[in-house]
């Protein structure tokens, strides 16, 4: 394409006619190119045929379950597969809080990580710091999983629970069991941040450092060149990155299951043990019966597929509003 | 060069797949709780006779569907099925005996120090009992000096025979129970944390202090989690091994129930374990591939005759000398289409 354009630009420009081999050259290339177009365009439009198929297969799997219930499932706090009663809200309820968590504790260290390796990191540092956190993004979940109970957990029973019930906040009551809503959203918390910091770091090497060092040379303080020159500037990367972070979150299934403690209950204390979408397709799925179990089952994973949707959705809407304002 | 190679691989994979034809493979899929025997009996199997039993652990449900659906040659599970036999005209078998036991998580009890009753565990699974130094806990351990720490249960969150053995024997041993939780693969559990399988729940227990949970005696042994000895029918205190499990078989009815899907818990005996359970096969009437029904059947035949010793290392029980021929008997009435038994 590019070099046929380059001759035909030449060709206008010394102003010549056209020779019969020169157009030919041309129209060869013309079916290339249109060849090319249509096997890349058949893989994308691969891409688009899973995604519709994926959705509809959901939607056709599910249909017992909203024919039984209607709307209604999406407002049933009962889950049990003893009595055949199924509603949506614990595992909505698990999956949000638990990601709620994960995002408000994986948030600032993750931007703080990343304006250190920006900022202020010795460079003979950066290479290593970088790569061990990209390192730890390639961490597989189950592991996360077995640490997060053999290890985390008797740690947060033993010496994180007891104090934070002491102070009787109602959304930290007791028992301290270790396993819970609130061990998950930690477990969650520390699987995102390598994905977010090393998001951000990126998107913040992407400031022209003309910018910055004339910021730097008004007397600018590190935090205010971040403030006002590299965050603004970053805005869309940023908050890609958190998407990219809480979709992770949303969708993670092994390590939750493992310390979420795997409880179809409603609660409001992020101590008790609770159960996300993610965690009652992973128990339940192998043994569910077909009546109304799988389509319920199956409806849960249409509404995270929805919700996953709803945040990639509000992602691109956030980040094709913003622009670069400095401040 | 790469031609060469390339032919060379398809030869390869020509002869090993010829190689593959020659001998017979079994495939099974079902019950978790039996999965660690049927893999160490299929070890031995093929080192004897060279055919291969492939068994998918995927759980006593999954096996009842795999067997219906015919996409495997046999089916295994813990809970037997009772009407639903006839109904889908298949034959069920017992395999293999195991025991359940209560564990616990309490600071300073040792593996069999703690005992408990049916009537004292159901009440703390069904949440009535929530603290270790309960009167009623204390009445039957005179001696054991108790925590007042809460009682945090852990149970399957997956569905599972283990849980319908479990809640089979708490059900009836203890009235309250069976109607405020129910009996079955899944309960509705009051209070605490689920595990997903039997290793799940032992991860659960040996983490959280002052918890209780159940798993098949194995795990127990194997994770050095402390089981709590039972008080069983005649009143007399025993630990859990596969004598006692052996006990609960004794006197057991095996043909009241189609299939031989008898329930082992709760037997008279003095040294009989409270909660055992067998595993069972399921197998179709009507062979649609009476070879392959016929390799399984001697697989089965081969485990009853061999595979006694490697169940009592495992600390599983053997199906007894009488039952065995008993259910050997019963094989005759697997047809082929022609209707000729396929086990001879």
């Amino acid at each position: 394409m590019s070099a046929a354009a380059s001759s035909m630009d030449l060709s206008k420009q010394s102003n010549t006619v056209y020779s019969e081999e020169f157009i030919r050259r041309v129209h060869q290339f013309n079916w290339q190119d249109r060849l090319f177009a249509f096997v890349t365009f058949s893989f994308a439009l691969l891409v688009m045929i899973g995604l519709g198929g994926i959705l509809l297969s959901l939607i056709i799997e599910s249909a017992p379950v909203f024919k039984q219930y209607g709307l209604g499932f999406l407002a049933g706090t009962k889950w049990s597969p003893a009595d055949d009663v199924f509603g949506a809200v614990i595992a909505v309820y698990g999956t949000l809080v638990t990601s709620g968590i994960a995002l408000l504790i994986a948030l600032p260290l993750s931007f703080g990580i990343a304006v250190y390796l920006t900022e202020s990191c010795p460079l003979i540092l950066r290479r290593p710091l970088g790569t061990a956190i990209e390192l730890l993004a390639g961490v597989p979940s189950i592991v996360y999983g077995f640490w997060g109970l053999f290890v985390l957990a008797p740690l947060i029973q033993e010496y994180v629970q007891p104090g934070i019930i002491l102070l009787n906040i109602p959304m930290f009551a007791g028992p301290p069991l270790g396993i819970g809503v609130f061990t998950a959203g930690v477990v969650l918390a520390l699987m995102v941040v390598p994905f977010i910091a090393s998001v951000m770091r990126d998107v913040f090497e992407t400031v022209p450092q003309v910018l910055k060092e004339s910021a730097y040379g008004l007397g600018c303080t590190t935090w205010e060149v971040v403030r006002s020159i590299v965050l603004p500037y970053t805005q869309t990367g940023v908050v890609g990155a958190v998407m990219l972070g809480l979709g992770r979150a949303l969708g993670e299934t092994m390590a939750v299951t493992f310390v979420i403690g795997n409880a179809n209950r409603l609660s409001g204390n992020l101590f008790a043990p609770g159960n996300s979408i993610a965690s009652t397709l992973a128990n339940e799925f192998a043994e569910a019966d077909p009546a109304l179990h799988i389509p319920a089952l199956f409806a849960l994973g249409l509404i995270l597929f929805v919700i996953s949707f709803l945040v990639l959705a509000l992602a691109k809407y956030m980040t094709s509003r913003s622009s670069f304002k400095p401040r | 060069m790469r031609f060469n190679k390339l032919s060379i691989l398809a030869g390869a994979v020509m002869a090993l797949s010829s190689l593959a034809a020659q001998a017979a493979e079994i495939t099974g899929a079902g019950a978790t709780f039996p999965a660690p025997m049927y893999a160490k009996w299929a070890e031995a199997y093929k080192a004897a006779t060279g055919n291969q039993l492939n068994y998918q652990a995927i759980g006593s449900g999954g096996g009842q569907k795999q067997i219906i659906a015919k996409t495997v040659d046999f089916g295994a599970t813990d809970d037997p099925l009772g009407a639903r036999l006839a109904e889908e005209k298949l034959l069920q078998f017992p395999a293999i005996i195991g025991g359940v036991v209560a564990v616990v998580n309490v600071p300073g009890i040792t593996p069999g120090q703690l005992t408990m009753n049916g009537k004292v565990l159901g009440d703390i699974f069904r949440g009535a009992i929530t603290t270790w130094n309960d009167a009623k806990i204390a009445a039957i351990n005179p001696g054991v000096t108790l925590p007042a720490t809460p009682i945090t249960l852990v149970y399957r969150s997956d569905s599972s025979g283990t849980t319908a053995t479990f809640t089979d024997y708490l059900g009836f041993t203890n009235d309250k129970f069976a109607t405020e939780i129910g009996i079955g693969k899944t309960v509705n559990w009051k209070s605490g944390v689920g595990g997903k399988g039997n290793a799940g729940v032992a991860a659960n227990v040996s983490k959280i202090a002052g918890s209780i949970g159940y798993v098949e005696y194995a795990y127990a042994k194997q994770n050095k989690l402390a089981h709590a000895a039972m008080i069983n029918r005649d009143g007399k205190r025993v630990q859990p091994d596969d004598t006692a499990f052996a006990a609960a078989t004794e006197k057991a009815n095996w043909e009241s129930k189609p299939g031989f899907g008898i329930s082992l818990n709760d037997q008279p005996g003095a040294i009989t374990w409270p909660i055992t359970t067998a595993s069972f096969i399921l197998m179709h009437l009507t062979a649609d591939k009476p070879a392959r029904s016929a390799e399984a059947l001697k697989f089965f035949d081969w485990a009853y005759k061999n595979g006694k010793q490697l169940a009592t290392d495992l600390d599983y029980v053997p199906i007894p000398e009488a039952v065995v021929t008993k259910v050997q008997a019963s094989w005759k009435n697997i047809k082929d289409a022609q209707g000729n038994p396929v086990w001879k």
